[in-house]
């Protein structure tokens, strides 16, 4: 493939990280706050604790799963940039 | 069942532990040796002081009660966390670039260094925290009552426990919390200790969840059953409140004093916030996955009246699982004791700042500020401020003294601390954002949610109830129960829209009336612009990193090799031959200096500071770096003024070399012209002066004629002599001319008297108009006839009409005379009127060749030396030409 890029691919890749690490706490927030309001509904009925308890423990868990992707690719693709640290273990590597 | 002595046993030698890990890491920490206590893990275990024994012990109670909403006073961090990137990158940003020592410091330092601020938010942070304190030292005693016997217990006495655990506390914060005025405010030791307590609360949630899960139940699958079993089941959340209280804890996470002091004040390295952004909702889940297992096992095995509060504690017990028992007790402890430490740190920190060191100084005001007593003076201030701290804790323990009241502090202390939060996010992305905004949000927040909710919470007894149940002065509308007369809503949410609300509104509302002062407007751009402004922050110990980085930027800017001899030198004088030389003061302003050579002072000044981390660029050298670059620029315009100053000599000077070119050109043709001028007459005197001398056969007749040939020719050769004199003397400014007064008829007529028209009867007739003739003139009369003459005389030769006329027409204008010669001719073509005034012109019309013609010539000089002009006049019949007499020559009548 020889297409030609009119944005340099590199930049652009980090900028949309940069995005998704910025709308991560709002999918968060879509997850943790839409079922409620679903419960709460004059229809809604009580009960199914349990599985709302699975529900929001596993969108818990993928939201630790994504931030800490997310961490890792903001990580390596600023290599001690603007607002970023040193890749690897921190400064104690210095 | 272990006995109380046991227990305080366990728990000295516990302390004894914690003490000795601080020793070590501060230890290390000075030895420059703590590696492990730069680790992104140490910084995200700290943080979990957030998650205090209220939430230790009442998550389960809070999970009995009302099921699953106990999730969101971890679900606010949670997303906070996750959004690292947008917010809490900013604040640890800001706080390192601007050394902020505490959430009022973030607040004051936003809003120009405003003093008032400062000292409400840390009176704000004190009223918010105090109950909290209460809390915990409740939560200590409590679980000691647990495993006391009721009478072992009563001989000890609750509030004696609680006045030890107050007491140690103190003691510990104050040996490591205070042991200098660190310049980063960072506490090594205080640290670790609460990494290794967090870790304790945690493995002992943990363990009692799994002997619930596996030891108790049977697996995962059989809790899930047992929860669709109990009364849980029936949880039906309510929207509203599970909105309200995830967004609260979000607010809360970002503006509790103590959160603020291990997020951004003690943190390390901005890299570790990468980390934390997914492993402390990692330890937030962990520390929820058993929460409601336990409840549900608990709600189930242990006797109705059991406190759901306990459960944690109270159920291994119930297993006889002391070990067990004794862990929880040790992970409450930790989450008590963790919590009280740092917000004593952070509470005091703002305290001896922003309250007592103000006050002190203005108290001793005359004394030298500078003084090394100051020193002495914070650090007092800091001690009396924590122990002044831990007892009012322990004073609103003892005087409240129902565990109900004290149970509902929690979510009420955050809401209270959540006042911050509109100026705090305000001033972070709003430049707009002026301190009287931040005041008054910040303080009407602060009133309706004292009044609203704390009061209420805390008010025990007589006028106060009085108060409360009927409002001031009986305005119904004003009691706290019912503010606004709303009834029957959930007290923390009415508080919560009303206090964050007011706050917001009138923050907004103000900032946008008032206007900030420079301090404000320069400190907001450093806020909200910070990522323009700083660059991150290397490590605390970064000394080797910083020299590696310094000689990087070095041989940027001075060459390797110059870069690399200058470092070894350097190195060589440190007595470091073998490595990069240590960044000390010495070396940096050698290396400042030698920099500043090639990019100015202040730009090196501010890149060495920069890449040492030793201080943010301030604003003195940010206008340092302004007037350096001032000056260049009007270098610069200097150099540029200069070259199109050389660049216009340069054209000048090739317009001279031009004329001197054609000058020259002018003089050859000027010799060739004249040279061919003198030999025609010449020419013809040798020629006939020949024929006379040989011709023997010659008659009179023919001699005498031959003679007036030579005789006329010679005459002409004169004439031109006399005329090439004249102009030569004329050009070259020598002439001399004799003013005397005259009248410009008597000057024509002796123009018309020379031509000999009036003798000759007239070969040309002139007409003149001589009344207009009587203008009184002062010039060289003499010289002006000349100049007539010749006109006249170029009329009587060129005109070509039949009756030839020459008319002369004086008009007098302002200031001036114009005389117009017209005759009545053909005139002179077009092409050649560019000509007529050059030498040695004739025109080609010309009937003989009497002049030389540099009559024109002659004068049109003549007329330049008298002040005038002398024009030809195109488009008139025949040849017109102007003579203007200037102003200067007119003599007043």
């Amino acid at each position: 493939m020889n297409r030609r890029l009119f944005l340099e691919r590199r930049t652009y890749r980090r900028n949309r990280l940069q995005d998704a690490a910025r709308l991560a706490p709002v999918l968060g927030a879509f997850l943790f706050f839409g079922p409620v309001f679903i419960l709460t509904s004059d229809t809604g009925v009580g009960g199914g604790t349990s599985g709302w308890l699975v529900y929001f423990l596993g969108v818990w868990f993928g939201l630790v799963i994504l931030s800490a992707a997310l961490s890792f690719a903001i990580g390596r693709v600023f290599p001690g940039e603007d607002g970023a640290w040193p890749p690897g273990d921190g400064p104690e590597g210095g | 069942m272990l006995s109380l002595d046991g227990l305080v046993a366990v728990c000295l030698v516990y302390v004894v532990a914690l003490f000795g890990i601080a020793f070590l890491a501060e230890k290390r920490a000075t030895e420059g040796n703590a590696r492990w206590l730069n680790s992104p893990f140490v910084y995200t275990l700290s943080l979990s002081i957030y998650t205090t024994a209220w939430t230790f012990y009442g998550a389960v109670g809070s999970a009995a009660r009302s099921g699953l909403e106990f999730m969101t006073i971890y679900l606010g961090p949670t997303l906070v966390f996750v959004g690292w990137f947008w917010l809490l990158r900013k604040m640890v940003r800001i706080g390192r670039a601007q050394r902020i020592t505490s959430i009022a410091d973030m607040i004051s330092s936003r809003y120009g260094k405003s003093g008032a601020l400062a000292a409400l938010v840390t009176v704000l942070a004190v009223i918010g925290t105090t109950p909290y304190l209460a809390l915990q030292l409740q939560s200590v005693t409590l679980s000691f009552s647990v495993f006391a016997d009721p009478g072992e217990f009563a001989a000890l006495g609750t509030d004696t426990t609680a006045v030890w655990v107050a007491g140690g506390l103190a003691l510990f914060t104050i040996i490591f919390g205070t042991r200098s005025l660190d310049v980063n405010e960072r506490h090594p030791g205080l640290v670790s200790a609460i990494a290794l307590e967090a870790i304790v609360k945690l493995a002992a949630l943990l363990a009692v969840g799994i002997f619930v899960v596996w030891g108790v139940a049977e697996g995962p699958s059989d809790i899930l059953a047992r929860i669709e079993d109990s009364p849980i089941s029936e949880w039906r959340s309510n929207g509203a409140r599970w909105v309200g209280l995830t967004v609260l804890s979000a607010a809360a996470i970002l503006c509790l004093p103590r959160m603020f002091q291990v997020l951004v004040v003690e943190n390390a390295h901005e890299g570790h916030l990468a980390t934390a952004a997914w492993a402390f909702p990692l330890y937030l889940l962990l520390m929820s996955l058993f929460v409601l297992p336990i409840a549900v096992v608990g709600l189930q095995v242990l006797p109705d009246g059991a406190n759901p509060d306990l459960y944690v504690l109270t159920l291994p017990l119930a297993f006889d699982q002391e070990v067990l028992a004794l862990l929880v007790f040790l992970g409450g402890f930790s989450s008590a004791t963790s919590m009280v430490i740092v917000a004593a740190l952070a509470l005091s920190t703002m305290l001896s700042n922003h309250i007592i060191v103000p006050i002190w100084l203005r108290v001793t005001q005359g004394e030298d500020p500078m003084s090394g007593d100051m020193r002495r003076v914070a650090l007092m201030a800091r001690r009396l401020s924590i122990i002044g701290v831990l007892f009012l804790g322990l004073i609103y323990y003892r005087s409240s003294g129902g565990s109900v009241a004290l149970a509902s502090i929690g979510l009420i202390a955050f809401l209270g601390v959540a006042q911050v939060l509109p100026a705090l996010l305000g001033g972070i992305f709003w430049r707009g954002a002026t301190r009287a905004g931040a005041l008054a949000g910040i303080a009407a927040g602060f009133a309706i949610w004292a009044w609203v909710l704390l009061l209420p919470n805390a008010a025990t007894s007589g006028l106060m109830q009085g108060l409360l149940e009927q409002g001031p002065f009986g305005i119904g509308w004003l009691r706290p129960a019912t503010p606004l007369g709303i009834q029957g809503a959930d007290p923390l949410l009415t508080a919560m829209v009303l206090s964050l609300g007011v706050n917001t509104f009138l923050f907004m509302f103000v900032s946008l009336i008032s206007f900030p002062s420079p301090m404000e407007w320069l400190q907001g751009a450093q806020f909200v612009n910070v990522f323009d402004h700083s660059a991150p922050t290397l490590g605390w110990q970064g000394g080797a990193a910083a020299a590696d980085d310094l000689l990087i930027m070095a041989q940027r800017i001075l060459g390797t090799g110059r870069a690399g001899r200058l470092f070894q030198q350097a190195a060589a004088a440190q007595g470091r031959a073998a490595s990069l030389p240590e960044p000390n003061p010495d070396f940096l302003k050698m290396l400042e200096r030698e920099l500043a050579g090639s990019v100015g002072a202040a730009t090196a000044h501010a890149m060495v500071y920069q890449i040492t981390g030793g201080a943010t660029v301030s604003v003195h050298d940010l206008l340092a770096v302004a007037d350096e670059t001032a000056q260049m620029m009007e270098h610069s315009s200097q150099l540029e003024r200069q070259s199109s100053e050389l660049t216009r000599t340069a054209a000048r000077l090739r317009e001279a070399n031009q004329k001197l070119t054609e000058l020259a050109e002018q003089k050859d043709t000027f010799l060739s012209q004249i040279s061919h001028e003198l030999r025609t007459p010449m020419t013809s005197i040798r020629a006939f002066s020949e024929l006379l001398m040989q011709g023997e056969g010659l008659d009179e007749e023919t001699r005498l004629k031959f003679s007036r040939i030579i005789n006329t020719e010679s005459l002409r050769l004169t004439r031109l002599l006399d005329d090439l004199l004249d102009l030569s003397v004329l050009e070259h400014g020598r002439v001399t001319l004799n003013e005397s007064p005259t009248t410009l008829q008597e000057v024509l007529d002796k123009a018309e008297a020379a031509t000999g028209v009036l003798e000759s009867g007239g070969r040309i007739r002139i007409i003149r108009d001589r009344a207009s003739e009587r203008v009184d003139l002062m010039t060289d009369g003499d010289r002006l006839a000349q100049v007539f003459i010749n006109l006249i005389s170029n009329a009587q030769k060129y005109c070509d009409a039949t009756t030839p006329e020459l008319r002369i027409r004086v008009q007098r204008q302002p200031g001036r005379v114009d005389l117009e010669f017209a005759d009545n001719g053909s005139g002179i073509p077009e092409r050649q009127q560019s000509l007529i005034f050059e030498k040695f012109t004739r025109l080609e019309t010309a009937r003989d060749a009497q002049g030389a013609g540099l009559g024109l010539a002659i004068s049109r000089e003549i007329m330049q030396r008298l002040g005038g002009r002398l024009s030809y006049v195109p488009g008139q019949g025949g040849a017109a030409f102007r003579v203007r007499l200037p102003g200067r020559a007119l003599r007043a009548a």
